[in-house]
Protein backbone atom coordinates (compact mmCIF):
# COMPACT_ATOMS: atom_id res chain seq x y z
CA UNK A 1 0.00 0.00 0.00
CA UNK A 2 1.07 3.22 -0.70
CA UNK A 3 0.34 5.95 1.34
CA UNK A 4 0.03 9.69 -0.82
CA UNK A 5 -0.12 13.11 0.59
CA UNK A 6 -1.81 15.48 -1.71
CA UNK A 7 -0.99 19.40 -1.58
CA UNK A 8 -1.89 19.13 2.41
CA UNK A 9 -2.61 21.93 4.37
CA UNK A 10 -3.85 22.69 7.51
CA UNK A 11 -4.74 26.14 9.18
CA UNK A 12 -6.06 25.95 12.93
CA UNK A 13 -7.60 28.89 14.81
CA UNK A 14 -5.50 29.72 17.95
CA UNK A 15 -6.84 30.18 21.40
CA UNK A 16 -6.61 34.00 20.60
CA UNK A 17 -8.57 33.86 17.99
CA UNK A 18 -5.51 34.29 15.38
CA UNK A 19 -5.37 31.34 12.01
CA UNK A 20 -2.34 30.01 12.40
CA UNK A 21 -0.64 28.25 9.85
CA UNK A 22 0.39 24.64 10.43
CA UNK A 23 1.11 23.22 7.43
CA UNK A 24 1.29 24.49 3.87
CA UNK A 25 1.04 22.87 0.56
CA UNK A 26 2.72 19.28 1.58
CA UNK A 27 3.34 16.48 -1.12
CA UNK A 28 4.75 13.38 0.38
CA UNK A 29 4.34 9.93 -1.27
CA UNK A 30 5.72 6.90 0.95
CA UNK A 31 6.14 3.85 -0.49
CA UNK A 32 4.92 -0.23 0.40
CA UNK A 33 7.20 -1.72 2.68
CA UNK A 34 9.12 2.02 3.19
CA UNK A 35 10.21 3.16 6.26
CA UNK A 36 10.65 7.15 6.12
CA UNK A 37 10.97 10.05 8.65
CA UNK A 38 9.69 13.38 9.13
CA UNK A 39 12.03 15.73 10.15
CA UNK A 40 11.77 19.42 11.21
CA UNK A 41 12.24 21.42 13.97
CA UNK A 42 9.57 21.96 17.11
CA UNK A 43 6.55 23.46 15.36
CA UNK A 44 6.84 22.15 12.08
CA UNK A 45 3.46 20.56 11.82
CA UNK A 46 4.89 17.35 11.82
CA UNK A 47 2.50 16.13 14.36
CA UNK A 48 -0.32 17.70 12.56
CA UNK A 49 0.52 15.72 9.36
CA UNK A 50 1.14 12.11 11.13
CA UNK A 51 -2.18 12.87 12.43
CA UNK A 52 -3.76 14.34 8.85
CA UNK A 53 -2.84 10.70 7.97
CA UNK A 54 -4.24 8.97 10.90
CA UNK A 55 -7.92 10.39 10.45
CA UNK A 56 -7.65 12.18 13.67
CA UNK A 57 -8.12 15.95 12.41
CA UNK A 58 -9.85 18.35 9.97
CA UNK A 59 -7.43 19.50 6.79
CA UNK A 60 -7.97 22.57 5.32
CA UNK A 61 -6.65 21.59 1.77
CA UNK A 62 -5.74 18.81 0.17
CA UNK A 63 -5.96 15.24 0.96
CA UNK A 64 -4.50 12.05 1.96
CA UNK A 65 -4.77 8.71 0.16
CA UNK A 66 -4.20 5.01 0.75
CA UNK A 67 -3.46 3.31 -2.72
CA UNK A 68 -4.24 -0.47 -3.25
CA UNK A 69 -5.10 -0.59 0.64
CA UNK A 70 -4.83 -4.27 1.71
CA UNK A 71 -8.21 -5.91 2.98
CA UNK A 72 -9.33 -6.96 6.20
CA UNK A 73 -6.71 -5.15 7.44
CA UNK A 74 -6.63 -1.73 9.47
CA UNK A 75 -5.12 0.88 7.12
CA UNK A 76 -3.37 2.46 10.03
CA UNK A 77 -2.30 2.75 13.53
CA UNK A 78 -0.52 4.87 15.86
CA UNK A 79 2.23 5.08 18.51
CA UNK A 80 2.00 8.17 20.12
CA UNK A 81 5.19 10.07 21.99
CA UNK A 82 3.17 10.27 25.43
CA UNK A 83 2.22 6.70 24.89
CA UNK A 84 -1.40 7.33 25.65
CA UNK A 85 -2.01 4.28 26.79
CA UNK A 86 -5.15 3.27 28.69
CA UNK A 87 -4.79 3.31 32.66
CA UNK A 88 -7.45 1.35 33.70
CA UNK A 89 -6.64 -1.24 31.12
CA UNK A 90 -3.74 -3.74 32.33
CA UNK A 91 -1.03 -4.30 29.74
CA UNK A 92 -3.25 -7.40 28.04
CA UNK A 93 -5.89 -5.57 27.74
CA UNK A 94 -3.89 -2.07 26.05
CA UNK A 95 -3.14 -4.41 23.48
CA UNK A 96 -6.55 -5.82 22.66
CA UNK A 97 -7.88 -2.62 22.71
CA UNK A 98 -7.58 -1.67 18.74
CA UNK A 99 -8.59 -5.74 18.02
CA UNK A 100 -11.60 -5.18 19.97
CA UNK A 101 -12.44 -2.55 17.70
CA UNK A 102 -11.96 -4.94 15.01
CA UNK A 103 -14.45 -6.86 16.42
CA UNK A 104 -12.43 -10.28 16.98
CA UNK A 105 -13.58 -12.73 19.61
CA UNK A 106 -12.18 -13.00 22.97
CA UNK A 107 -10.10 -15.91 22.37
CA UNK A 108 -8.36 -15.06 19.24
CA UNK A 109 -8.06 -11.39 20.35
CA UNK A 110 -6.24 -13.07 23.67
CA UNK A 111 -3.74 -15.47 21.33
CA UNK A 112 -2.89 -12.38 18.94
CA UNK A 113 -1.72 -10.24 21.76
CA UNK A 114 0.31 -12.78 23.90
CA UNK A 115 2.10 -13.10 20.44
CA UNK A 116 2.58 -9.32 19.93
CA UNK A 117 3.22 -8.92 23.95
CA UNK A 118 6.23 -11.70 23.47
CA UNK A 119 7.61 -10.11 20.61
CA UNK A 120 7.83 -6.88 22.15
CA UNK A 121 9.53 -8.07 25.40
CA UNK A 122 6.96 -7.76 27.69
CA UNK A 123 6.08 -11.19 28.65
CA UNK A 124 5.44 -11.66 32.48
CA UNK A 125 4.34 -8.17 32.31
CA UNK A 126 0.56 -8.60 31.17
CA UNK A 127 -1.37 -8.02 34.15
CA UNK A 128 -0.18 -4.83 35.39
CA UNK A 129 -1.41 -1.32 34.64
CA UNK A 130 0.94 1.13 32.61
CA UNK A 131 1.67 3.46 36.48
CA UNK A 132 3.67 0.39 37.13
CA UNK A 133 5.72 0.00 34.32
CA UNK A 134 8.99 2.39 33.14
CA UNK A 135 9.01 5.02 30.07
CA UNK A 136 10.52 2.23 28.00
CA UNK A 137 8.16 -0.68 28.87
CA UNK A 138 5.03 1.52 28.30
CA UNK A 139 6.02 2.41 24.90
CA UNK A 140 7.15 -1.57 24.23
CA UNK A 141 3.21 -1.69 25.29
CA UNK A 142 2.13 1.04 22.80
CA UNK A 143 4.08 -0.19 19.90
CA UNK A 144 2.43 -3.94 20.64
CA UNK A 145 -1.30 -2.47 20.87
CA UNK A 146 0.01 -0.58 17.52
CA UNK A 147 1.34 -3.65 15.58
CA UNK A 148 -1.75 -6.32 17.28
CA UNK A 149 -3.76 -5.31 14.39
CA UNK A 150 -1.72 -5.73 11.83
CA UNK A 151 -1.88 -1.95 10.30
CA UNK A 152 -0.96 -1.59 6.28
CA UNK A 153 0.98 1.41 7.82
CA UNK A 154 2.52 2.12 11.16
CA UNK A 155 2.33 5.93 12.15
CA UNK A 156 4.44 6.81 15.25
CA UNK A 157 5.18 10.06 16.58
CA UNK A 158 8.48 10.91 18.24
CA UNK A 159 8.03 7.24 20.29
CA UNK A 160 11.29 7.49 21.69
CA UNK A 161 11.36 11.01 22.79
CA UNK A 162 10.30 11.06 25.97
CA UNK A 163 12.55 8.02 26.94
CA UNK A 164 16.25 9.02 28.18
CA UNK A 165 18.78 8.71 26.37
CA UNK A 166 20.23 4.61 27.32
CA UNK A 167 16.43 3.41 26.41
CA UNK A 168 16.20 5.34 23.33
CA UNK A 169 18.93 3.70 22.02
CA UNK A 170 17.62 0.22 23.47
CA UNK A 171 14.31 0.87 21.53
CA UNK A 172 15.86 1.81 18.52
CA UNK A 173 17.70 -0.95 18.09
CA UNK A 174 14.28 -3.32 19.25
CA UNK A 175 11.97 -1.70 16.51
CA UNK A 176 14.78 -1.61 14.23
CA UNK A 177 15.02 -5.33 14.44
CA UNK A 178 10.91 -5.77 14.50
CA UNK A 179 10.86 -3.87 11.31
CA UNK A 180 13.05 -6.32 9.44
CA UNK A 181 10.92 -9.00 10.12
CA UNK A 182 7.44 -7.42 9.34
CA UNK A 183 8.73 -4.94 7.21
CA UNK A 184 5.66 -2.66 7.75
CA UNK A 185 5.45 0.40 6.29
CA UNK A 186 6.31 2.67 8.83
CA UNK A 187 6.13 6.83 8.96
CA UNK A 188 8.24 7.67 11.81
CA UNK A 189 8.17 11.39 13.17
CA UNK A 190 10.81 13.02 15.00
CA UNK A 191 12.87 15.92 15.67
CA UNK A 192 16.16 14.09 16.23
CA UNK A 193 18.53 14.12 12.82
CA UNK A 194 20.34 10.82 14.10
CA UNK A 195 17.64 8.74 14.77
CA UNK A 196 16.21 9.93 11.70
CA UNK A 197 19.30 9.26 9.51
CA UNK A 198 19.76 5.41 11.78
CA UNK A 199 16.52 4.44 10.77
CA UNK A 200 14.96 5.89 8.07
CA UNK A 201 15.16 4.92 4.06
CA UNK A 202 14.19 8.45 2.93
CA UNK A 203 14.21 11.42 5.42
CA UNK A 204 11.66 14.04 4.36
CA UNK A 205 12.61 16.99 6.33
CA UNK A 206 10.38 19.56 6.98
CA UNK A 207 10.76 23.87 7.23
CA UNK A 208 8.94 25.43 10.61
CA UNK A 209 5.96 26.71 10.61
CA UNK A 210 4.10 26.56 7.92
CA UNK A 211 5.60 23.42 7.23
CA UNK A 212 6.53 22.46 3.79
CA UNK A 213 8.74 19.53 2.23
CA UNK A 214 12.32 21.28 2.54
CA UNK A 215 14.17 18.40 1.07
CA UNK A 216 13.70 14.67 0.67
CA UNK A 217 17.08 12.74 1.31
CA UNK A 218 17.83 9.10 0.66
CA UNK A 219 19.84 7.49 3.99
CA UNK A 220 22.72 5.49 1.85
CA UNK A 221 22.96 2.89 4.30
CA UNK A 222 22.47 -0.99 3.87
CA UNK A 223 19.97 -2.77 6.14
CA UNK A 224 19.91 -4.43 8.29
CA UNK A 225 21.54 -1.19 10.27
CA UNK A 226 23.74 -1.09 12.97
CA UNK A 227 24.59 0.60 15.70
CA UNK A 228 28.29 0.62 13.77
CA UNK A 229 27.49 2.19 11.02
CA UNK A 230 26.31 5.63 12.97
CA UNK A 231 30.57 6.20 12.03
CA UNK A 232 30.41 5.83 8.45
CA UNK A 233 31.35 8.61 6.41
CA UNK A 234 28.26 8.09 4.92
CA UNK A 235 25.83 8.47 8.01
CA UNK A 236 27.93 11.30 9.28
CA UNK A 237 27.55 13.25 5.74
CA UNK A 238 23.98 12.61 5.43
CA UNK A 239 23.42 14.15 9.09
CA UNK A 240 25.90 17.24 8.38
CA UNK A 241 23.75 17.82 5.04
CA UNK A 242 20.37 17.44 7.15
CA UNK A 243 21.55 19.70 9.62
CA UNK A 244 22.98 22.42 7.55
CA UNK A 245 19.44 22.50 6.08
CA UNK A 246 17.68 22.88 9.00
CA UNK A 247 20.03 24.93 11.43
CA UNK A 248 18.93 28.19 10.17
CA UNK A 249 15.54 26.72 11.05
CA UNK A 250 15.85 25.66 14.23
CA UNK A 251 17.50 28.77 15.20
CA UNK A 252 14.97 31.01 14.18
CA UNK A 253 12.64 28.62 16.25
CA UNK A 254 14.26 28.89 19.68
CA UNK A 255 14.47 33.03 18.78
CA UNK A 256 10.76 32.78 18.52
CA UNK A 257 10.18 30.68 21.90
CA UNK B 1 52.76 34.82 59.34
CA UNK B 2 50.58 34.02 62.00
CA UNK B 3 49.53 30.48 62.75
CA UNK B 4 46.60 28.58 61.50
CA UNK B 5 44.25 28.39 63.95
CA UNK B 6 43.96 24.85 64.49
CA UNK B 7 39.96 24.55 64.26
CA UNK B 8 38.43 25.27 61.03
CA UNK B 9 34.96 26.16 61.34
CA UNK B 10 32.26 24.19 60.17
CA UNK B 11 28.48 24.83 59.74
CA UNK B 12 26.04 21.86 60.04
CA UNK B 13 23.61 21.49 57.98
CA UNK B 14 19.95 20.76 59.59
CA UNK B 15 16.99 19.58 58.12
CA UNK B 16 14.93 22.84 57.67
CA UNK B 17 11.95 20.91 56.56
CA UNK B 18 11.58 19.61 60.35
CA UNK B 19 8.34 21.16 61.38
CA UNK B 20 6.39 20.24 58.22
CA UNK B 21 6.61 17.01 59.47
CA UNK B 22 2.77 15.66 60.30
CA UNK B 23 3.47 12.26 62.27
CA UNK B 24 0.25 10.43 62.91
CA UNK B 25 -0.51 10.41 66.34
CA UNK B 26 -2.25 7.21 66.61
CA UNK B 27 -3.03 7.11 70.05
CA UNK B 28 -4.46 11.01 69.92
CA UNK B 29 -7.51 9.63 67.29
CA UNK B 30 -8.68 6.96 69.84
CA UNK B 31 -7.58 8.65 72.60
CA UNK B 32 -9.87 11.88 71.59
CA UNK B 33 -12.90 9.62 71.05
CA UNK B 34 -13.03 8.09 74.08
CA UNK B 35 -11.99 11.41 76.20
CA UNK B 36 -15.35 12.72 74.84
CA UNK B 37 -17.52 9.94 75.47
CA UNK B 38 -15.16 9.11 79.13
CA UNK B 39 -16.43 13.62 80.06
CA UNK B 40 -20.32 12.86 78.70
CA UNK B 41 -20.84 9.98 80.90
CA UNK B 42 -19.11 11.83 83.82
CA UNK B 43 -21.07 15.01 83.30
CA UNK B 44 -24.51 12.65 83.42
CA UNK B 45 -23.27 11.07 86.27
CA UNK B 46 -22.14 14.30 88.26
CA UNK B 47 -25.77 15.00 88.31
CA UNK B 48 -24.02 18.44 86.52
CA UNK B 49 -26.89 18.09 82.94
CA UNK B 50 -30.05 16.93 83.66
CA UNK B 51 -30.87 12.88 82.30
CA UNK B 52 -33.98 14.56 80.61
CA UNK B 53 -31.42 17.13 78.11
CA UNK B 54 -28.72 15.23 77.80
CA UNK B 55 -28.72 10.96 78.39
CA UNK B 56 -25.47 9.25 79.39
CA UNK B 57 -23.51 7.17 76.78
CA UNK B 58 -23.81 4.12 78.91
CA UNK B 59 -27.95 4.29 78.77
CA UNK B 60 -27.94 5.32 75.34
CA UNK B 61 -26.12 2.36 74.94
CA UNK B 62 -28.88 0.27 77.26
CA UNK B 63 -31.67 1.94 75.27
CA UNK B 64 -30.11 0.58 71.95
CA UNK B 65 -29.75 -2.63 72.81
CA UNK B 66 -32.96 -3.02 74.07
CA UNK B 67 -34.58 -1.34 71.01
CA UNK B 68 -32.47 -3.88 68.80
CA UNK B 69 -33.38 -6.82 70.67
CA UNK B 70 -37.45 -5.75 70.46
CA UNK B 71 -36.56 -5.69 66.78
CA UNK B 72 -37.82 -1.73 67.23
CA UNK B 73 -34.78 -0.83 65.87
CA UNK B 74 -34.34 -2.72 62.90
CA UNK B 75 -37.92 -2.18 61.65
CA UNK B 76 -36.22 1.94 61.91
CA UNK B 77 -33.21 0.92 60.19
CA UNK B 78 -34.67 -1.40 57.51
CA UNK B 79 -37.49 1.11 56.26
CA UNK B 80 -34.83 3.94 56.24
CA UNK B 81 -32.20 1.67 54.35
CA UNK B 82 -34.82 0.74 51.76
CA UNK B 83 -35.79 4.23 51.08
CA UNK B 84 -32.13 5.29 50.63
CA UNK B 85 -31.02 2.51 48.45
CA UNK B 86 -33.88 3.17 46.36
CA UNK B 87 -33.38 6.70 46.24
CA UNK B 88 -29.74 6.33 45.31
CA UNK B 89 -30.07 3.69 42.42
CA UNK B 90 -32.28 6.01 40.88
CA UNK B 91 -30.75 9.18 41.63
CA UNK B 92 -27.16 8.34 40.61
CA UNK B 93 -28.47 6.13 37.29
CA UNK B 94 -30.16 9.25 36.35
CA UNK B 95 -27.67 11.49 36.97
CA UNK B 96 -24.61 9.55 35.98
CA UNK B 97 -26.85 8.96 32.24
CA UNK B 98 -27.60 13.00 32.23
CA UNK B 99 -23.94 14.03 33.23
CA UNK B 100 -22.37 11.70 30.41
CA UNK B 101 -24.68 13.13 27.78
CA UNK B 102 -24.15 16.61 28.47
CA UNK B 103 -20.55 16.45 29.18
CA UNK B 104 -19.99 14.18 25.62
CA UNK B 105 -22.65 15.46 23.46
CA UNK B 106 -23.17 19.46 21.95
CA UNK B 107 -26.49 19.61 21.87
CA UNK B 108 -27.43 17.67 25.27
CA UNK B 109 -25.22 20.69 26.60
CA UNK B 110 -26.10 23.34 25.33
CA UNK B 111 -29.40 21.88 26.29
CA UNK B 112 -28.51 20.57 29.45
CA UNK B 113 -26.30 22.96 31.17
CA UNK B 114 -28.61 25.80 32.14
CA UNK B 115 -31.06 23.85 32.92
CA UNK B 116 -29.24 22.01 35.98
CA UNK B 117 -27.73 25.74 36.78
CA UNK B 118 -30.94 26.83 37.02
CA UNK B 119 -32.64 24.21 39.42
CA UNK B 120 -29.73 22.98 41.07
CA UNK B 121 -29.90 26.03 43.70
CA UNK B 122 -33.12 24.63 44.62
CA UNK B 123 -32.81 23.70 48.14
CA UNK B 124 -34.44 19.99 47.33
CA UNK B 125 -36.16 19.88 51.15
CA UNK B 126 -38.03 22.73 49.76
CA UNK B 127 -39.69 20.21 47.06
CA UNK B 128 -40.85 17.79 49.89
CA UNK B 129 -44.14 19.51 49.99
CA UNK B 130 -44.49 19.36 45.90
CA UNK B 131 -43.36 16.11 45.47
CA UNK B 132 -45.86 14.61 48.27
CA UNK B 133 -48.55 16.79 46.52
CA UNK B 134 -47.64 14.79 42.92
CA UNK B 135 -47.06 11.52 44.68
CA UNK B 136 -48.66 11.69 47.74
CA UNK B 137 -47.85 10.92 50.69
CA UNK B 138 -46.68 7.28 50.69
CA UNK B 139 -42.86 6.22 50.00
CA UNK B 140 -42.65 7.05 46.23
CA UNK B 141 -42.51 11.15 47.28
CA UNK B 142 -39.82 10.47 50.01
CA UNK B 143 -38.04 7.90 47.47
CA UNK B 144 -38.12 11.46 44.90
CA UNK B 145 -37.03 13.77 47.14
CA UNK B 146 -33.90 11.78 48.04
CA UNK B 147 -33.49 10.60 44.37
CA UNK B 148 -33.67 14.40 43.49
CA UNK B 149 -30.43 15.44 45.68
CA UNK B 150 -28.40 12.27 44.35
CA UNK B 151 -29.02 13.53 41.20
CA UNK B 152 -27.33 16.67 40.66
CA UNK B 153 -24.21 15.87 42.65
CA UNK B 154 -24.13 12.79 40.34
CA UNK B 155 -24.93 14.62 37.59
CA UNK B 156 -22.78 17.45 37.90
CA UNK B 157 -19.73 15.77 39.32
CA UNK B 158 -20.02 13.01 35.99
CA UNK B 159 -20.50 15.86 33.98
CA UNK B 160 -17.15 17.48 35.23
CA UNK B 161 -15.49 14.06 35.15
CA UNK B 162 -16.38 13.50 31.09
CA UNK B 163 -14.94 17.19 30.49
CA UNK B 164 -11.87 15.68 32.22
CA UNK B 165 -11.40 12.61 29.85
CA UNK B 166 -7.99 13.02 28.41
CA UNK B 167 -8.27 14.16 24.97
CA UNK B 168 -5.13 12.54 23.54
CA UNK B 169 -6.73 9.29 25.09
CA UNK B 170 -9.62 9.57 23.16
CA UNK B 171 -7.64 9.94 20.18
CA UNK B 172 -5.91 7.37 20.70
CA UNK B 173 -8.67 5.11 21.14
CA UNK B 174 -10.57 6.93 17.64
CA UNK B 175 -7.27 6.16 16.04
CA UNK B 176 -7.58 2.55 16.65
CA UNK B 177 -11.13 2.29 15.22
CA UNK B 178 -13.32 3.11 18.10
CA UNK B 179 -16.48 4.87 17.60
CA UNK B 180 -18.62 7.48 19.62
CA UNK B 181 -20.21 4.71 21.78
CA UNK B 182 -16.73 2.80 22.11
CA UNK B 183 -15.12 6.16 23.18
CA UNK B 184 -17.62 6.75 25.88
CA UNK B 185 -18.01 2.95 27.42
CA UNK B 186 -13.80 2.31 27.01
CA UNK B 187 -12.13 5.84 27.72
CA UNK B 188 -14.62 8.65 28.98
CA UNK B 189 -16.94 6.56 31.33
CA UNK B 190 -13.70 4.96 33.18
CA UNK B 191 -11.94 8.64 33.27
CA UNK B 192 -14.76 9.77 35.16
CA UNK B 193 -14.90 7.18 37.75
CA UNK B 194 -12.70 8.74 40.17
CA UNK B 195 -14.81 11.84 39.90
CA UNK B 196 -18.35 9.96 40.08
CA UNK B 197 -16.67 8.65 43.01
CA UNK B 198 -16.54 11.39 44.53
CA UNK B 199 -19.67 12.07 43.71
CA UNK B 200 -21.44 9.48 45.34
CA UNK B 201 -19.48 10.35 48.23
CA UNK B 202 -21.36 13.84 48.10
CA UNK B 203 -24.36 12.34 47.69
CA UNK B 204 -24.30 10.24 50.24
CA UNK B 205 -24.53 12.97 52.65
CA UNK B 206 -26.90 14.39 50.64
CA UNK B 207 -29.46 11.62 51.18
CA UNK B 208 -29.01 11.15 54.44
CA UNK B 209 -30.00 14.42 55.04
CA UNK B 210 -33.31 14.30 53.10
CA UNK B 211 -33.72 11.22 54.52
CA UNK B 212 -34.67 12.43 57.92
CA UNK B 213 -36.29 15.16 56.77
CA UNK B 214 -38.74 13.16 54.19
CA UNK B 215 -38.99 11.27 57.58
CA UNK B 216 -40.22 13.35 59.16
CA UNK B 217 -43.53 14.23 57.17
CA UNK B 218 -46.73 11.45 57.57
CA UNK B 219 -44.59 8.35 58.10
CA UNK B 220 -44.43 5.31 60.78
CA UNK B 221 -41.08 4.07 60.26
CA UNK B 222 -37.34 5.23 59.81
CA UNK B 223 -35.09 6.64 61.81
CA UNK B 224 -36.01 10.17 61.18
CA UNK B 225 -39.48 9.22 62.55
CA UNK B 226 -37.93 7.57 65.31
CA UNK B 227 -35.78 10.99 66.28
CA UNK B 228 -39.12 13.19 65.63
CA UNK B 229 -41.36 10.96 67.87
CA UNK B 230 -38.55 10.46 70.60
CA UNK B 231 -38.61 13.99 70.32
CA UNK B 232 -42.24 14.80 70.72
CA UNK B 233 -42.57 12.57 73.73
CA UNK B 234 -39.51 13.63 75.52
CA UNK B 235 -38.06 10.25 75.30
CA UNK B 236 -34.84 11.73 75.18
CA UNK B 237 -32.82 8.28 75.10
CA UNK B 238 -34.38 7.14 72.00
CA UNK B 239 -33.58 10.04 70.74
CA UNK B 240 -30.00 10.00 71.22
CA UNK B 241 -30.42 6.04 69.55
CA UNK B 242 -31.50 7.55 66.38
CA UNK B 243 -28.98 10.44 66.37
CA UNK B 244 -26.48 7.45 66.86
CA UNK B 245 -27.52 5.15 64.25
CA UNK B 246 -27.80 8.24 62.06
CA UNK B 247 -23.88 8.65 62.54
CA UNK B 248 -23.34 5.28 61.88
CA UNK B 249 -25.21 4.75 58.65
CA UNK B 250 -22.82 7.93 57.92
CA UNK B 251 -19.06 6.27 59.04
CA UNK B 252 -20.56 3.18 57.45
CA UNK B 253 -21.11 4.64 53.92
CA UNK B 254 -18.21 6.77 53.63
CA UNK B 255 -15.91 3.64 54.74
CA UNK B 256 -18.20 1.54 52.02
CA UNK B 257 -17.84 3.82 49.08
CA UNK B 258 -13.87 3.88 49.81
CA UNK B 259 -13.92 0.30 48.92
CA UNK B 260 -15.68 0.46 46.21
CA UNK B 261 -13.41 3.04 45.07
CA UNK B 262 -10.55 0.72 45.35
CA UNK B 263 -12.81 -1.72 43.66
CA UNK B 264 -13.38 0.13 40.99
CA UNK B 265 -10.51 2.08 40.46
CA UNK B 266 -7.38 -0.40 40.68
CA UNK B 267 -5.02 1.15 38.49
CA UNK B 268 -5.13 4.35 41.07
CA UNK B 269 -3.43 2.31 43.64
CA UNK B 270 -0.03 3.44 44.80
CA UNK B 271 -0.44 5.59 41.68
Amino acid sequence: MRVIIDRLAKTYVDRHGAAVEALSDVSLTVESQEFVALLGPSGCGKSTLLNAVAGLLPVSAGEVMFESPPSGRPLTAMVFQEFALFPWRTVQGNVEFGLEELGMAAAERGRRARVLIETTGLAGFEARYPHQLSGGMRQRVGIARALAVDPAALLMDEPFSALDAQTRQLMQEELLALWERTRTTILYVTHNIQEAVYMADRVVVLSRRPGRVLAEIDVPLKRPRTEAMQTEPGYLETVERIWSLIKDQARAALAEQ
Amino acid sequence: MKPRPTMTERIHVVDGTRFLARPEHRALRVLGVIGLVVLWEALGRAGAVPVLFLPSPLGVLREGWDMLRSGELLVHIGASLQRLAWGFVIGSALGIAVGVAVGFFAVAEAIGTPLIAATFPIPKIALLPLLILWLGLGEPSKIAVIALGVFFPMAINTYAGVRQADPLLIRAAVAFGAGRFSVIRKVVLPSALPMIVAGLRLAAGTALLLLVAAEMIAVESGVGFLVLHAGNIMATTKLMVGIVVLSLLGVLSHWGLGRLERALIPWRAGA
